[in-house]
């Protein structure tokens, strides 16, 4: 699904590489926590599948595609076929729930018909049929969050990258996210999250590729958040 | 689906920026005007040379008994004189396309018709008014030829060409014809001007939705056309308003006013109007297309 090679990324010259010379494979399916202090290039790494940059060498490779090297016009394909969910939620605030999640298929040029089926259906996933007609101001934290969840999802794609999406949110509400994220794991979705949040890491069980000042120290395939809270 | 969400994000647009879409519309609307106005006047001064061109002659005025140039110090001009004169003319055809001798009674006749509401009439007898000859040439440019031949020659008093007294007035029209699309063109620049800070205000406003729509994989036509077409319909409706202004330039002045109080020259006709109608009309949505472009590839890039 994504493939590392060897990837440098230096923002500028004078400061050390946000992330050096980080190799690894990430298998369709597989539900990915990356993790590591603030700084430590998380957000980085999830930016360069994106394309919202650019590695400065080395190759990063997304479904078969050398990221890097994808000529601009074909960024926007790239991206449909992932979905992205953040802290703060990104809405719309002018725009209900149901049309914030439609927004995603508007904008694909999809028909109307598969819009009407499919949004009610990817919020009802998330558990927020019953408030299709709020605007995001009128829902907590954690509802806004499913909200962006939705929208990243509609359109079933086969990647959804999550930087740190439970930041904001309190524990209790953070455990909803987390099943939600795992619910859309079980279905066949690669999942790749970035967190600071030990406890949901330790719980999850998961896969944990390990950042510290820009370099991987540890990639771990039932893994908990630091080193100190192993058994 | 694609077509109707782009409209509605456009009118959506065009709606919260109301103000700069206002500015927009009006300057394009005032520019093109302008702009039209300066082919009006070229339209203009095109019909009234061809009016004017295909009537004008060269007048070669002979000697009277009270010419005092030295061509003329034989006094008035005898009959052999004018037939070597008229022979002279005839061996430079095919320039000269038709001689014409007009005498001092039809000279009279003709100043009599010109000035018949006159009093200056009753002091003119046809002696004071000379004979000649009006020569039309098959290139009017060509007069340089006949000035050299006539000019000072025994027995002619005066060459005189008709169509540079014509010219003189038309370089007038054609300065009024530079200063109107100067200033068009200074206008359609602040229109363009206008456009690129319209548009980015528009792209700063509605930057959140430009971030989803670059996050969820949108196409770079799908988040730049409302953009586009937000300049479009501004320009579109500024050149509507101008072309509204020139039609009504030549109904109400041209056809009204103009035309019926100069009746001696044709005027711009509808055919010639048809013709920078969609000229000025496409050029405003060019323009604001162009720089509406150009500013989203510096401020949305994906
Ligand atoms: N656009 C940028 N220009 C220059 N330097 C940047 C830029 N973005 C990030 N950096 C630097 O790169 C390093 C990694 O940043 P990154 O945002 O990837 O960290 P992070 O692990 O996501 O941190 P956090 O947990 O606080 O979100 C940091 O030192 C940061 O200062
Ligand atoms: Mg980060």
């Amino acid at each position: 699904m994504i493939t590392f090679e060897r990837v440098t990324k230096r923002y500028d010259k004078r400061n050390r590489p946000a992330l050096q010379d980080i190799s690894l494979d990430i298998q369709p399916g597989e539900f990915v926590f990356l993790v590591g202090a603030s700084g430590s290039g998380k957000s980085t790494f999830l930016r360069l599948i994106l394309r919202e940059e650019r590695a400065t060498t080395g190759r990063v490779i997304v479904s078969g595609r050398d990221v890097g090297r994808l000529s601009r016009w074909k960024v926007p394909q790239l991206r449909r076929g992932m979905g992205a969910v953040f802290q703060d939620f990104r809405l719309l605030q002018s725009k209900t729930v149901y049309q914030n999640v439609a927004f995603t298929l508007q904008v694909l040029g999809r028909k109307n018909a598969q819009i009407e089926r499919a949004v009610p259906e990817v919020l009802d996933l998330v558990g927020l049929a019953d408030k299709m007609q709020r605007y995001p101001h009128q829902l907590s934290g954690g509802e806004q969050q499913r909200v962006a969840i939705a929208r990243a999802f509609v359109n079933r794609p086969p990647l959804l990258l999550a930087d740190e999406p439970t930041g904001n949110l309190d524990p209790a509400t953070s455990v909803g996210i987390m099943k939600l994220l795992d619910r859309i794991n079980r279905v066949g979705t690669t999942v790749l999250m970035a967190t600071h949040d030990a406890a949901i890491v330790d719980q999850m069980r998961k896969r944990v590729v390990e950042l510290d000042a820009g370099q991987m120290i540890r990639d771990e395939a039932r893994g908990v958040y630091g080193q100190d809270h192993q058994p | 689906m694609k077509l109707r969400f782009i409209l509605s994000e456009t009118f959506q647009g065009l709606r919260r920026n109301l103000t700069m879409t206002f500015a927009v519309i009006i300057t394009v609307a005032v520019s093109l005007t302008l702009f039209g106005a300066g082919l009006l006047v070229r339209a203009q001064v095109d019909s009234m040379k061809d009016y004017w061109y295909d009537r004008v002659e060269v007048s070669i005025f002979l000697c009277g008994a009270s010419s005092s140039v030295p061509a003329c110090s034989l006094g008035a001009v005898t009959p052999e004189v004018r037939g070597q004169i008229e022979q002279e003319l005839n061996a430079l055809r095919p320039l000269v396309q038709e001689i014409y001798y007009e005498s001092k009674e039809e000279a009279y006749q003709r100043f009599l018709e010109q000035f018949k509401d006159s009093p200056v009439t009753q002091n003119v007898t046809p002696d004071a008014l000379p004979e000649s000859f009006r020569v039309k040439l098959s290139d009017p440019t060509k007069y340089e030829v006949i000035a050299a031949a006539f000019e000072g020659r025994p027995g002619v008093e005066q060459v005189q060409d008709q169509r540079q007294l014509l010219d003189r007035f038309f370089r007038l029209l054609n300065g009024l014809q530079v200063i109107a699309l100067s200033v068009a063109v200074a206008m359609l620049v602040v229109t363009a001007l206008l456009v690129v800070n319209t548009i980015r205000v528009a792209a700063h406003a509605r930057r959140r939705e430009v971030g989803i729509m670059r996050l969820v994989g949108a196409s770079n036509f799908m988040i730049r056309m409302p953009f586009l077409l937000e300049a479009a319909v501004s320009a579109a409706i500024g050149g509507l308003i101008a072309v509204a202004a020139i039609v009504a330039a030549k109904v109400f002045l041209i056809d009204e006013v103009l035309a019926p109080s100069y009746q001696f020259t044709a005027f711009v006709s509808w055919d010639q109007i048809i013709v920078i109608l969609p000229i000025i009309f496409f050029t405003g949505i060019v323009i604001a297309m162009i720089a509406a472009g150009l500013t989203l590839r510096r401020y949305l890039k994906v």
